[in-house]
């Protein structure tokens, strides 16, 4: 194989990787504040794209992605608020099942709302054919925007986890909730605040790739199986692992065309999805010991 | 007196009990119920939707004048199949058995159709379909018809045109549904007749997102001329975007399932060239004045683009002459006899936005090559290749 080709396969395995691992951040978020998986992060970053293709008639495209993050984030905490916050001392099985039925709900609103057809934001750059040389391979500006905005997140977000006081409150509530309480810390509000934080990120991820993967009222589940994937393949809750399990999955991807037809791509994800499972539950970066003393 | 109450109430009971079932048949006499079977949302909604709009547009225009042959008001009983073969059957079966509907319409896509073709044939219910695939009318099924133009005429028209250009070496690459499937077989069955190579046959995920990985396995191929992309999902613009964004320049063909403007809308400049077998809808405008076909698109045009305030698609087209055809035939046989219906189908003459339509009863589809002409996308627009 010519290294042009390689650089083609590489470079297509590095946008499906970005667009994977963005997805799987919003996971880690919640999962680090509550120690769930929130089923319902595929349509955040479905409501985030739509929203702002709904805005961009009447406001500039940068606009019309901040508003879209925004009223995404209100109702990642009206979600919360209405239907987890009452809760009392929930177990994690009841948490799972509530936020899948989050996301069915959500889905349903969306098909109300938007109908079925498939729409997409503008290029922030150029337009669907303009395209980058980087090494040989050709590839669209939109590519190197989602690789941005996902390095801005993760950044940001091992910041916040590891130094700021927020931050160490949140994934002290999901360590220990009780403890986290008898700290002095409101745990309530801390989790509210995960949900805002992740359907901001599922928002901004969803305005990012729709120009690329295009955004529709379904969108989510196929996302969030996919997020998932990476999220566990790295090991819960770490968000850098999270965007090198990412690539992984994406490099494995787009090589495999190689040998398999386009079709089967699904069909390795949930491989891998499974094997992670079974052989190492705690993924590829976590550690088997912490991971034993968690709930999930 | 009491018995005389009851006797008188007997009897009252008795000729209301007479009078209903007398006055039923001639009810149902009076009314053409027609089921339809549409995907009016999942991944072929694109198809669907125009259909269903027809459908509910034609209803209402027939009704308001009367109904069919000024007698049969017409009761349209349409059921989303959310483009699933499974569901298809089973509405198929619920309006046949317990609707007791005199025809169905749709299914929009040939998976779904040739899951039900059989059972239609068995219980003597006519079904004129909204799908492509040739094997919906080959072999013949003699309550069976279609209104679209057939897979395989799409296929030729396609490959006449690249043999005009000189074009042999190719790629077929088709959306993994029914329809891809069909094409593909079809692609690769005509392809020795005019001369033509297959190269490689690539199929992708419906859902696909990003198709640049198959691109750049075509791409590997330097000798490929041309790309088929044969799919009726909205991932084919995708392959358009990804083509084009790694700069390689070969033409690119796509089927008649491309034929929905909403595509070029979401594909942008990317779709700008694309060349596509399709009925005369698209171009209706474009039209010489003496085309048989004029006044139908026209008009239907027309209609549909001020009650729904979007444009036409070719899809809605057909739901548009399957509808039209069996009101016709109904007006013609005078009769709700299926079978007398049937037979009027298999010997009539129809203009409709698909084409032409000569059904015989060895013909079921009706249409020939004249019924396409290649279009392309020129400033996000629908025009006449030439």
């Amino acid at each position: 194989m010519s290294t042009e080709l390689f650089f083609q396969y590489f470079s297509a395995g590095i946008t499906y990787g970005f667009l994977y691992a963005i997805v799987a951040i919003g996971f880690n978020i919640i999962y680090n504040a509550t120690g769930i998986i929130n089923f319902a992060q595929g349509e955040f970053v479905m409501l985030g794209g739509m929203t702002a293709i709904s805005l961009y008639p009447f406001m500039p495209l940068p606009l019309a992605i901040v508003a879209a993050v925004i009223i995404t984030t209100i109702i990642g905490a009206l979600v919360e608020i209405i239907f987890i916050r009452w809760l009392d001392n929930p177990s994690v099985l009841r948490m799972i099942i509530i936020t899948i039925g989050l996301s069915i709900l959500i889905r349903e609103a969306a098909l109300f709302v938007w109908g079925e057809s498939v729409r997409s934001l503008p290029y922030f750059n150029g337009n669907s054919i303009s395209s980058i040389n980087i090494m040989g391979a050709n590839v669209s500006p939109q590519v190197l925007w989602v690789i941005g905005v996902c390095a801005v997140m993760v950044t940001i977000l091992s910041l916040f986890f590891q130094l700021s006081t927020l931050g160490r409150e949140m994934r002290a509530c999901a360590a220990n909730r009780l403890a986290a309480t008898l700290c002095g810390i409101n745990t309530r509000n801390r989790i509210t605040l995960s949900f805002m934080l992740s359907a901001a990120i599922g928002a901004a991820a969803g305005c990012v790739m729709s120009p690329i993967t295009y955004s529709q009222y379904d969108m989510g589940p196929g996302l969030a199986i996919k997020g998932f994937t990476v999220a566990i393949l790295g090991g819960l809750g770490n968000s850098m692992a999270a965007v090198a399990a990412g690539l992984l999955l994406g490099l494995v991807e787009s090589f495999s065309v190689m040998v398999l037809p386009q079709s089967y791509q699904e069909i390795i994800a949930t491989s891998i999805l499974l094997l992670v499972l079974f052989i190492r539950p705690h993924g590829l970066f976590g550690n088997k010991d912490t991971a034993a003393l968690k709930e999930f | 007196m009491k018995n005389f109450f009851s006797k008188t109430l007997t009897v009252l009971c008795a000729v209301g009990a007479a009078a209903l079932f007398c006055a039923a048949p001639i009810m149902a006499a009076q009314t053409l119920k027609i089921g339809a079977i549409i995907a009016e949302t999942g991944p072929a909604s694109f198809l669907g939707q125009p259909e269903a709009k027809t459908l509910r547009m034609l209803t209402d225009e027939i009704n308001a004048k009367g109904g069919v042959a000024g007698k049969f008001k017409v009761e349209l009983l349409l059921k989303d199949s959310a483009g699933q073969k499974s569901k298809a059957v089973s509405f198929a079966r619920q309006l046949i058995e317990e609707d007791h509907v005199f025809a169905i319409l749709g299914p929009t896509r040939s998976g779904s159709t040739l899951a039900i073709k059989n059972i239609c044939e068995k219980n003597k219910t006519i079904l004129i379909s909204c799908a492509s695939t040739k094997k919906i009318v080959d072999p013949v099924a003699s309550y069976v018809f279609k209104t679209p133009q057939n897979d395989s005429l799409a296929v030729r028209m396609i490959y006449r045109e690249m043999k005009s250009k000189g074009i042999s070496k190719i790629a077929v690459v088709v959306g993994g549904t029914g329809f891809g499937k069909m094409g593909r077989m079809f692609l690769n069955k005509l392809a020795p007749e005019y001369g033509i190579k297959v190269i490689m046959n690539e199929s992708y995920s419906p859902r696909a997102t990003d198709l640049s990985s198959l691109v750049t396995k075509l791409m590997a191929h330097p000798e490929i001329q041309a790309v088929v992309n044969w799919s009726i999902v909205p991932a084919q613009t995708i392959l358009a975007k990804n083509m084009r964004q790694r700069k390689w320049n070969v033409p690119l063909y796509q089927s008649h399932g491309f034929g929905n403007i909403k595509y070029v809308q979401i594909g942008g400049p990317a779709t700008e060239g694309i060349i596509f077998p399709a009925g005369r809808l698209l171009v209706a405008d474009s039209l010489d004045a003496n085309n048989p076909q004029q006044a139908v698109l026209l008009k239907y045009k027309k209609d549909y683009e001020a009650k729904y305030k979007e444009p036409v698609s070719t899809f809605g087209g057909h739901a548009y002459d399957a509808f039209n055809i069996l009101c016709k035939a109904v007006n013609q046989a005078g009769t709700l006899n299926e079978e007398k219906v049937r037979s009027t189908i298999e010997h009539m003459t129809f203009i409709g936005t698909g084409g032409v339509f000569h059904f015989s009863p060895t013909d079921h589809s009706g249409l020939k090559l004249d019924a396409f002409d290649m279009l392309t996308v020129k400033n996000g627009h629908f025009a006449l290749y030439k």
